[in-house]
């Protein structure tokens, strides 16, 4: 149910601001894609353009292709609340829905969606979902309490559990670990190692520790100047990057030497 | 060793004079004292005495704290009294309306009271049963009126409108209609049915329109304040799921903001339900019960209580002391009111799991 992912000539903006230019990249199906690169240069805007959620913003619009499976996202007869339902995200807060109780927050997606579901059907996915993002042991026992009362890694988890009880085919990162402690972090990494097998993941991280060791490519975004539009600057994988990247500015990036 | 190991260091002192933790209460005795010794000797009345008290608690405690301690705790125990003064003058008013209605209306108020209506009552105490119908009857006509329209309306203007041109208009207008005064909205009322039914139409669902009128710009602005708060985190998240917008706004945004939409209809409810004017024009007023709110006159409260008092009669004293029970029944559903909107905005606050 993985799918890859082929991004061609990809031009971002928000109103007339070009914020990210000239995007050519293919994700693997059923692999880790880190996206590294400092702060304001894109990566995030480039992400969100990979489920449609970048146009949640007024004035925000993308050119170029975006092809999942062969299928363009950016299509006119394409409905973006069905990109989103194929392609998933997880945020860099955690936001579980503040109303709903643990249980509820796992199934929002498909209650949302109009999803007929039997008690038990409802109780397997919850079950599956926790299980796979593997907070189940820590809250079977209070399934009813509100999300909100969870630790910031564990309403993480909750998120990823709620992404992915929708089973999309894709599932997005946003700075998954940057409001977690170290140990929920390292939760997280070990998840996203299980759920490579299964999903297409794209990681947004600043964390390049991070990159390393969950991701099998890596892609390097920079911008030229301030102000300037965002770029790709070379995507490899992560084990070339990470020790003999083609790009001097990756060299310079990656090993601190920034400038 | 260097110069610099040697050098003097002028010592910082963290600890410095207190005042005992009941000067406050100390000052207010002396203060209290000393302003009754000045003001009997000089013959002045109660509120001279205690104006001058509340002066010297004020310089005095300032005073002995700058001696004492330092001048930001002199400051800051002159600002908290300022505080606590202002606070009991806002308090002032309010205390003694509810004294006033309580001490003159509580003996009015028994069984036959709350449950008669004047229907053939003359020279005698009857009961206000019309009055309570009509006034629940019509705020609910408003309610109903009301909170569909400004609750749908402060969906566009946050969730839809953003910046536009349209809700930048919207706004001002809402704005405007927060300004009408309550007579102009019962005037607008009687017009208006004067022209569809007939000269002369007087009945409840009028009255409802009227204060549909007032409640709307209330609680359209108090529930655009809710929305905004609502994190923009949440409605990305729902998004992200595959849910469609107007179901995000229905099951996510709402649910999160309702705590707050139901204090602000409750505070809209709160300000039409005392309405006389408007309810003048457009409900005249009767002795009987009616519970039809679209045929007939029908008395609300501060109707009553109005006409009681203006048109008393041949012996004024039973229908004035039934007015001020009226007055005091009215103070009590608005209470009630607000407690029942505490109760279900508590039921359905955001639950935090502490």
């Amino acid at each position: 149910m993985a799918k890859s992912i082929d991004v061609s000539d990809l031009n971002i903006y928000y109103g007339d601001f070009l914020a990210v230019e000239n995007v050519n990249m293919t994700i693997t199906a059923r692999s880790v894609t880190a996206l590294i690169g400092p702060s304001g240069c894109g990566k995030s805007t480039f992400l969100r353009t990979l489920n449609r959620m970048h146009e949640v913003i007024p004035g925000a619009r993308v050119q170029g292709k975006v092809l999942v499976d062969g299928q363009s996202l950016y299509d006119p007869q394409v409905d973006p609340v069905e990109v989103r339902r194929m392609v998933g995200m997880v945020f860099q807060r955690p936001n579980p829905f503040p109303t709903m109780s643990i249980y509820e927050n796992v199934l929002a997606g498909l209650r949302l969606n109009n999803k007929r579901l039997s008690k038990s059907d409802a109780d397997t996915v919850v079950e599956r979902s926790l299980q796979g993002a593997n907070l189940w042991t820590e809250v079977k026992d209070r399934l009813n309490k509100p999300g909100m009362g969870l630790s910031g890694g564990q309403q993480q988890r909750l998120c990823i559990a709620r992404a992915i009880a929708v089973e999309p085919q894709v599932l997005l990162m946003d700075e998954p670990c940057s409001a977690l402690d170290p140990i929920s972090t390292s939760a997280v990494e070990d998840l996203i190692h299980e759920l490579k097998e299964q999903y297409t993941i794209v990681i947004v991280t600043h964390n390049m520790q991070q990159a390393a060791r969950v991701s099998e490519d890596t892609a390097f975004f920079n911008l030229s100047a301030a102000g300037k539009p965002g770029r790709l600057v070379e995507m490899n994988p992560t084990k070339k990057i990470f020790s003999v990247p083609d790009e001097e500015a990756t060299e310079a990036y990656i090993s601190g030497r920034f400038g | 060793m260097t110069d610099l190991d040697t050098a003097p260091h002028t010592a910082v002192a963290l600890r410095g004079g207190h005042l005992p933790r009941y000067a406050p209460a100390i000052a207010g005795v002396v203060a209290i004292a000393a302003g009754a010794l000045i003001g009997i000797t000089v013959h002045w009345n109660l509120a001279g005495i205690a104006i001058l008290a509340v002066l010297l608690y004020m310089v005095g405690l300032t005073i002995w704290s700058r001696l004492v301690e330092n001048a930001r705790r002199a400051t800051d125990r002159l600002v908290t009294s300022l505080v606590w003064v202002a606070l009991s003058l806002a308090f002032i008013p309010l205390f003694s309306l509810l004294y006033e209605t309580v001490s003159k209306g509580a003996g009015a108020i028994n069984g036959k009271f709350l449950t008669w209506t004047m229907r053939n009552v003359i020279d005698a105490p009857g009961g206000i049963y019309h009055a309570i119908v009509g006034t629940l009857l019509i705020t609910l006509a408003a309610t109903v009126i009301a909170v569909p329209v400004g609750l749908l309306s402060a969906i566009y203007l946050v969730e839809y409108g953003g910046p536009s041109r349209l809700a930048r208009w919207i706004r001002f207008l809402v704005d405007v209609m927060t300004g009408i005064p309550s007579i102009v909205a019962g005037l607008f009322a009687y017009a208006l049915f004067s022209l569809i039914i007939g000269p002369g139409t007087q009945f409840g669902i009028g009255g409802g329109v009227a204060l549909s009128l007032l409640m709307i710009p209330i609680v359209v602005r108090s529930t655009e304040e809710m929305l905004k708060l609502v994190p923009h985190d949440l409605r990305e998240a729902s998004y992200a799921l595959g849910v469609p917008k107007w179901k995000t706004i229905v099951k996510v945004v709402l649910p999160t903001a309702m705590a707050g939409i139901i204090t602000g209809v409750t505070l809209a409810i709160a300000r039409v339900i005392g309405e006389t004017a408007p309810l003048l024009i457009i409900c005249g007023s009767t002795d009987s019960l009616n519970t039809n709110l679209f045929h007939g006159q029908m008395t609300s409260l501060p109707v009553f209580i109005y006409t009681s008092y203006t048109q008393a009669g041949a012996n004024p004293e039973i229908l004035q002391k039934m007015a001020w029970g009226a007055a005091l029944v009215l103070i009590v559903i608005v209470m009630v009111l607000n407690v029942l909107a505490r109760v279900a905005g508590r039921f359905f606050a955001p639950k935090t799991g502490h």
